[in-house]
């Protein structure tokens, strides 16, 4: 293959092996920014339609169009174009831009409500098939759920389950179709077929179907290249086939799945590998090798799902989660910094902010200077990039070739994958502990056998004990819910065309979560150092609490506290590695709530560290807003404390800064936000959004929406546009810690 | 043990790079346009142990970065300064990077031994003429420029530090008697202009004390430009805060 001989040849020209490929081909950039360049007129042109698209779809509450009668799959929609004419990198979800599609698979009633929603009934002959003759995830899911499941789920206490939506965070390796086309990774399947014999187990049988699925999708695949007049059966030649190929692999993911999270992996410096081939031969220039990439991005940036109201109130801001990794280290010391790693980011200059794709930079101190100061004054410009620790993932996970799922998830790219778990509620958790087990609004008995608590003033042993018999029974609940949903999601929502382009067989990780964590540890450290009397209604259920004395709170780098946070993490993680779950996954837990700590706040009743009924919780890792006295360093320094080796999944932390704040020039500025990160990391913290904005600026968007269309705010593990958040949501970010200097 | 008001883990403002700033309790000066009243008092404050600060620093050090450390601001820090000796000692081990911003008119051995201890100092020179420095603040500038020659002499860095107050500290005529006197200081290695602000007035409501420049207002973006031409006028690194 001529593609072949272009390259080092390695492991990876004998087996399907992506990583081996980058490895032995990668460039490392020690540069600068200097060599970047600005948008071409081609790409202003194609994203001026876009923007006018999306302008439209604001303007019809979020959506421009809907397709109410074909059932999306890879090959349902003909080729669709922006400006067809001028288009470099093509394919549309549908065939028409910011057009909608309807998904049924995870669920007919999902679709039908998500379409009546927006004024349209789905089409009759879907709705009978899915109806009477092919079962959906989400009627799977609810046909098995126990009454006890149900009762957890509705009162709040495990919230944001993917029972009726699909579940998302699997990452195909995109890369593949670029590198060996589809005919060689038919091929590939084929021998792993082969090799599945008996005896026939049902996981052996399971497993035999599943390949013969994603056979099916990368043929169905080679169909969707035809559309597009693309030869998919084979390599990728050149650079902006390169690009093409790895999209057309991502787009058949995006039109087959709705995920919660559809991200993209870690494409650009892969994508650097063919873009520096074609540059060292003088076939192209950086502006074409720009071009390619900001046309890349729009592409991702115009992927949409048909979402429910009720979805929106977990997810705010219609996220798709288009993550792309950027950066970090090689195992072997070299770093993965390349000059298609700054011309991503460079993106955001050309297109203007974005939260998608989700730009997710993976951090080492070590890293070239270059680009930690030009991802430092990207993210004072735009606020559009989020951090993770790259040395502690490679050290804890062990690859040095893996993505981010959604916001926080680390994934070893087509070698693991992740089943996503939505999250419990800590401090919900912590008041069934207060109440003999029952809910605080409801009180229903959701835990037997919970003393009721005797005393006037909450002893701390005694609602310890009781804490950690809740958490055990929530613990295998929340398994017993997981179970019952990946084997449901598994049957009757596959997700064949990201699998075929994973390993057969991979390593799965399910991603349970944890939210309200900063409320729990200040309940705890509450109840612990001063004196805390529950206000108790006429059948006993806590309505308020009297606190009498001071207590120290989580986020000021005082370990009386923050070890409460630490050690809670860690309990509630041994619980869940205690039970066994579908498939043989190993469990790991996100400290993460995306926008739904909005959500959780409305369902959780008052709470010992003084926070009344209703009020939001915290994001994520984040200390409680306001609690946070000597600044955004001491809080870093907390959050940094929780370990990751007990939160596998990410503990997310998000950082909202006025760019004033953060120094008097702009250089100094970016000089201390670099050290920030640099800091902040090698304390063994996990992740870092970082909004540099000020309060002035999101108070005016919230009354001139169209003022700010492009305002990107990151809330917890990720960005959204400010204007398209809820005005509740709106309100709760200006409420947050803008650690303003005074 | 140290009387400390408040802590500001990320302090971008007061020297160089990220600092821990530890505000500390009482002051002798009485500036109209003080910010912060609360730290005037030599009563109150938290007692704390000066472990306690090493501690804090420790475990904010990996944030430092090149360039950044710790910082004594105030209130006055040197009114506790043989208290706060065996701490700048302690930190010192430690590797950390001191800054001291002081009004630089409290002047003991102690001082002296604190100031030697110091890496880099924030003079806060409130006004030159001695008369207008004695309306603004209640308190005489003549140790003041004094200490700018002290630490001249002994080759300790300093960063020049002055509040444009309308009115009360920006006449031209105080500001180039200034720059004629310390044009030559070698240890100087920045101006820094810091704007008048208002942003401490709610604090006086709360202490039901009444502020005294009611009626003066912010800087005009001309006035600030004018003030910094005149310190260019002497020196190289001028900066407005």
């Amino acid at each position: 293959m001529e593609s072949v001989k272009k390259f080092k040849d390695g492991l990876w020209s004998k087996e399907i092996n992506v990583k081996d490929f980058v490895s032995n081909n990668i460039k490392p950039y020690d540069g600068d920014a200097s060599f970047l360049q600005g948008p071409t007129e081609i790409t202003k042109q194609i994203w001026d339609i876009c923007l006018q698209a999306i302008e439209e779809e604001r303007a019809n509450n979020g959506l421009r169009s809907l397709d109410n009668k074909t059932v999306s799959t890879i090959t349902s929609h003909k080729a669709g174009y922006i400006d067809k004419e001028n288009e470099l990198i093509v394919g549309l979800q549908t065939d028409e831009l910011l057009k909608r599609a309807i998904k049924p698979f995870g669920g007919i009633n999902v679709v039908a409500r998500a379409c009546k929603e927006n004024g349209l009934e789905v089409d009759e002959k879907v709705k009978d098939i899915f109806t009477h003759y092919r079962k959906t995830h989400n009627d799977g899911v609810f046909d098995v759920y126990t009454d006890e499941i149900r009762s957890f789920r509705s009162l709040g206490f495990l919230t944001g389950l993917p029972d009726n939506y699909a579940r998302g965070r699997v990452i195909g390796d995109y890369r593949r179709l670029a590198l060996y086309g589809i005919d060689r990774l038919i091929e590939a399947k084929l021998q792993d077929l082969q090799t599945l014999t008996g005896p026939m187990t049902e996981a052996r049988i399971r497993l035999r179907e599943e390949v013969a699925d994603q056979i099916k999708a990368l043929k169905d695949i080679k169909v969707m290249g035809e559309y597009y007049g693309l030869e998919l059966s084979r390599p990728a030649h050149t650079a902006q086939e390169a690009v093409q190929w790895v999209y057309m692999a991502y787009l058949a993911a995006v039109k087959e799945q709705d995920g919660a999270a559809m991200s993209l992996g870690n494409v650009s410096s892969f994508l650097d590998i063919y873009i520096d081939y074609e540059l060292s031969n003088g076939t192209i220039d950086e502006t074409f090798a720009q071009e390619l990439i900001d046309q890349f991005v729009i592409k991702l940036r115009m992927v949409r799902h048909l979402r429910m109201q009720s979805y929106n109130d977990i997810f705010a801001g219609d996220p798709t989660w288009v993550t792309e990794a950027i950066g970090g280290r090689l195992n072997d010391g070299r770093h993965k910094v390349t000059k298609t790693s700054f011309r991503f980011l460079q993106t955001l200059y050309n297109l203007g902010p974005s939260p998608e794709p989700n730009m997710t930079v993976l951090w080492s101190p070590e890293l070239p200077e270059g680009f930690k100061s030009f991802c430092a004054k990207v993210s004072i410009d735009t606020s559009s990039i989020q951090y993770e620790n790259d040395d502690l993932m490679r050290s804890v996970r062990h690859s040095d070739d893996y993505g981010i799922a959604c916001c926080v998830s680390f994934q070893d790219i087509g070698r693991q994958i992740q089943f996503f778990g939505a999250r419990a509620n800590l401090a919900k958790a912590l008041l069934l502990a207060i109440n003999g087990g029952r809910c605080e609004n409801t009180g229903t008995l959701m835990v037997k056998d919970i003393p009721v608590l005797t005393g006037d003033v909450l002893n701390f042993d005694e609602v310890m004990a009781n804490y950690k018999k809740v958490l055990k029974e929530i613990a295998r609940v929340y398994n017993d819910a997981m179970n019952i949903i990946h084997y449901m999601h598994d049957k009757y929502y596959y997700e064949k065309a990201q699998m075929a382009f994973v390993d057969t067989n991979p390593r799965i990780n399910l991603a349970y979560g944890a939210a309200g964590l900063s409320i729990a540890a200040d309940s705890l450290s509450a109840i612990k150092f001063a004196k805390v009397k529950a206000q108790r209604n006429d059948i006993g259920l806590t309505t308020g609490f009297d606190i009498d004395g001071d207590f120290p709170c989580y986020g000021n780098d005082d370990d009386r506290v923050d070890s409460l946070a630490v050690e809670l993490t860690h309990h509630f993680s041994e619980e869940l590695s205690k039970l066994p779950i579908y498939k043989n996954a190993r469990p790991t837990l996100s400290i993460l709530t995306i926008t739904s700590n909005v959500m959780y706040g409305t369902k959780t009743g008052a709470t010992p560290d003084g926070r009344k009924k209703g009020v939001a919780f915290a994001p994520g890792a984040n200390p409680m807003h306001g609690r946070d006295a000597k600044g955004a360093i001491a809080s870093l320094t907390s959050v940094a404390k929780i370990s990751y080796e007990d939160a596998q999944d990410g503990v997310s932390n998000t950082f909202s800064i006025v760019p004033k704040s953060l120094g008097v020039t702009e250089e100094d500025r970016v000089d201390n936000l670099v050290d920030m990160m640099d800091g902040y990391f090698s304390k063994g913290a996990h992740h870092l959004n970082v909004n540099v904005l000020n309060r002035e600026m999101l108070e005016d968007a919230m009354e001139h929406p169209e003022k700010y269309p492009q305002l990107t705010i990151r809330v917890s593990g990720y960005a959204v546009h400010f204007v398209s958040l809820s005005r509740e949501h709106q309100l709760e970010v200006i409420s947050r810690s803008f650690h303003n200097r005074m | 043990m140290i009387k400390v008001h408040s802590y500001e883990s990320m302090g971008t403002y007061d020297g160089p790079g990220l600092r821990l700033v530890v505000f500390l309790q009482g002051c002798n000066f009485r500036c109209l346009y003080c910010a912060n009243p609360d730290t005037i008092a030599l009563q109150g404050g938290t007692l704390t142990d000066p472990e306690e600060i090493v501690r804090m620093a420790l475990s904010q050090k990996a944030f430092f970065g090149k360039k950044g450390g710790i910082t004594f601001s105030g209130g006055e820090p040197t009114l506790q300064a043989k208290e706060l000796i065996p701490l700048f000692k302690r930190l010192k081990a430690e590797g950390i990077h001191i800054c001291l911003d002081s009004n630089g008119s409290v002047w003991n051995q102690d001082v002296e031994e604190l100031l030697q201890l110091t890496d880099l100092v924030l003079l806060d020179i409130k006004q030159f003429n001695s008369q207008r420095h004695q309306e603004l603040t209640k308190h005489s500038n003549s140790q003041t420029i004094k200490t700018a020659a002290w630490l001249e002499e002994h080759n300790k860095p300093f960063w020049l530090r002055y509040v444009l107050v309308p009115g009360y500290s920006d006449f031209e005529e105080d500001i180039m008697m200034l720059g004629e006197q310390l044009t030559n200081y070698k240890m100087i290695q920045r101006i820094e202009i810091l704007p008048y602000h208002t942003l401490g007035v709610h604090k006086y409501e709360i202490m039901g004390q009444e502020y005294q420049l009611k009626n003066i207002k912010e800087n005009t973006p001309e006035q600030i430009e004018k003030a910094a031409g005149l310190f260019k006028r002497f020196f190289n690194c001028v900066y407005v805060n």
